[in-house]
């Protein structure tokens, strides 16, 4: 009895399930990410609006988008679903969304985007050669944009200080690949560690008269103390510099950082790519470029240096 | 909804089944309202995984994720038991202290599988496309899971597990050692979660740090679904009906995720999931009314 109405409602809603069929000369491209946050809409605005840019309107594509609401069940039921709706192409925003999409997709393309470590989350097995069907786009930190921008504001940079918590993962890795680049770049990192942020006053003030300028990196015991080391930078006439951009409102000097909707253009060209008969394999992971540029001139007088004209003229914010 | 989608949500239905049956064993069978499963979850994906990447036979490293889960339940009924925290709280500081132990034991938030052997991996080669193979596997370990606890739950000590929930006082009046049964049902449950986890992250190529954030809620709604749709006192039918509840709650987001047409956005899945089981726990009970009403009707003549 109980059966046999919930087979009428199961055949019912099986008949609501099958929605319209998509146009024949519709382009489809199915969108999804773990959860929805601002950074992460932009990215998916990003990626549609360089689609429209390029020859697509509303009549021609077909855009969809699902959102898991941060649990990765969902992101896995979602992946299966959007392969079963058989799109021209994926684009999965977020690790687990990415993951999800790239073990169950068999034939279609997946184009992941804000994935930081695409290696370490075996989306792909060579950043070059992707091979397969998956490439992407990595918002791994652009460290050598940073350590670029470094050099323009001052030229005569020997040694960076960098404090950070050892026991930070993503902070050790970040240093790690930091100190590989420096190296290229003929800087010295010089490290101070500071394991708690109670720390971070002494392991900055230890930098002065060692290095030339202290380098923040995104770490949550450093950024948290990050007035600690803007002190030390004033009282020590040692430039603060920082490697997010929100660090540049508190008292760092400069910063350069991601821009999301830009990061979603920057998808966008790799979804273009696609689109027009590349096979997803064949291109290699982008590695997002830096766009938001923040300055605070008012802090770098107190600190001793002067931001040049050049870097000033192209900056997208700047802290009065 | 496509076969293939279909497919998908049959494959992650069944693993939470096995959740569904180890929530039911806590909240029905022993009356102990458990949230460590929101960390055990994580805890048998992090335990396998971590044990397949560094190179382990993938069957070891699923039992070696369901112990773990097992231990974890062992801890939270140990700090209820031994040191009087409430049930609910013991839970609660297990679950807290499963989050960084999981982070610890991946080594970082994401630990991916998707290139590593998984307990999938013989079964790849036979011939059966991967979206009825994934299923079908899963189907089976769930089954045979399902029918080895119904017989489990229906022997002396089963039985007497099923005591301690019912009546306690009852249970310990007639013999029965009742902190030894908490231990090992929660030991049980957790397992059967941790289990889960380990399924669901060979299944889907990663285990992630938040992927056990709301297993309790999935849970307690397979439970109550399929128990609204298939109530029975036959154990296998209990526990089938926590099968059924779970692929049912899998069904619903599937229609959430379909929702669109209605006007709804991604970002309303959530609270569209939430109306279409509270609509299939509600609907019973209003008919139960309704029917009560007609009876009443025609007791009174028809003109009530």
């Amino acid at each position: 009895m109980k059966f046999t109405t919930f087979a009428k409602a199961a055949a019912l809603a099986a008949g609501v399930f099958c929605t319209a069929a998509q146009a024949a000369d519709q382009t489809y491209i199915a969108t999804t990410a773990i959860v929805e946050h601002p950074a992460l809409d932009s990215v998916r605005a990003g990626i549609k609006d360089s689609l429209m840019e390029n020859g697509y309107n509303e009549e021609n594509l077909k855009f969809t988008f699902e959102s898991a609401q941060g649990s990765p069940a969902t992101a896995a039921q979602i992946a299966r679903k959007m392969i079963g709706s058989e799109p021209d192409l994926i684009v999965a925003i977020a690790t687990p969304s990415a993951q999800a999409a790239v073990s169950a997709s068999e034939n279609i393309p997946v184009i992941f985007s804000v994935v930081t470590d695409p290696l370490g989350a075996k989306l792909v097995s060579n950043v070059e050669q992707p091979g397969g069907n998956v490439t992407g786009l990595s918002d791994m930190l652009p460290l050598a944009q940073q350590l670029e921008l470094l050099q323009e504001i001052m030229p005569g940079l020997k040694t960076l200080g960098v404090p950070y918590n050892p026991g930070e993962p993503n902070a050790v890795s970040s240093v790690e690949a930091l100190k590989v680049i420096a190296k290229e770049k003929g800087i010295k990192i010089i490290e101070a560690p500071a394991p708690k942020s109670s720390d971070v006053a002494l392991a900055s003030q230890k930098l002065i008269g060692k290095a030339d300028a202290i380098y923040c990196p995104i770490d949550n015991t450093i950024i948290s103390a990050l007035e600690a080391v803007v002190k030390t930078g004033i009282d020590g006439q040692i430039p603060v510099f920082a490697a997010d951009t929100d660090s540049v409102a508190r008292g760092a000097i400069a910063a350069l950082g991601f821009n999301y909707y830009d990061l979603g253009k920057q998808t966008g060209e790799l979804v273009l790519r696609v689109l027009n008969g590349e096979k997803a394999g064949d291109i290699p992971v982008k590695f997002a470029e830096g766009t938001n540029l923040a300055i605070n001139p008012k802090m770098a007088a107190r600190m001793g240096i002067e931001i040049p004209a050049s870097v000033t003229e192209r900056a997208t914010q700047v802290i009065e | 909804m496509s076969l293939f989608s279909f497919m998908g949500t049959l494959e992650i239905g069944l693993i939470f089944g096995l959740v569904a049956m180890g929530v039911y064993l806590t909240f029905r069978v022993l009356d102990f309202p458990d949230l460590t499963v929101d960390g055990s979850f994580t805890l048998g994906a992090a335990v396998t995984a971590a044990l397949i990447v560094s190179g382990i036979n993938p069957y070891l490293s699923t039992l070696a994720g369901c112990l773990a889960g097992a231990a974890a339940g062992v801890v939270t009924a140990w700090l209820n038991l031994r040191f009087n925290i409430l049930h609910l709280l013991a839970s609660i500081l297990t679950m807290t202290a499963l989050y960084t132990i999981n982070l610890r034991v991946m080594g970082k938030p994401n630990l991916a599988l998707i290139t590593d052997p998984t307990v999938l991996t013989p079964f790849e080669g036979l011939g059966l496309p991967n979206m009825y193979m994934k299923p079908l596997f899963v189907g089976f370990c769930v089954i045979a899971v399902g029918i080895l606890l119904a017989l489990f739950l229906k022997t002396q000590y089963g039985l007497a597990m099923r005591a301690v929930g019912a009546n306690k006082r009852m249970a310990q009046a007639n013999g029965i050692v009742v902190k030894e049964k908490v231990y090992a049902g929660l030991a049980l449950s957790n397992g059967l979660v941790a289990l889960a986890g380990a399924l669901f992250a060979q299944t889907n190529g990663f285990a992630d740090s938040t992927m056990g954030i709301g297993t309790i809620v999935v849970g307690l709604a397979a439970v109550i679904v399929g128990e609204t749709l298939l109530s029975s006192r036959k154990m296998l039918i209990i526990i089938c009906s926590c099968i059924v509840g779970s692929i049912l709650y899998r069904l619903a987001i599937g229609f959430a995720l379909n929702a669109d047409f209605l006007g709804f956005n991604a970002s309303d899945l959530n609270l569209i999931t939430a109306l279409l089981v509270g609509l299939a726990l509600v609907l019973p009970q209003l008919r139960k009314e309704w029917k009560a009403k007609q009876a009443a009707i025609k007791a009174n003549g028809g003109d009530a």
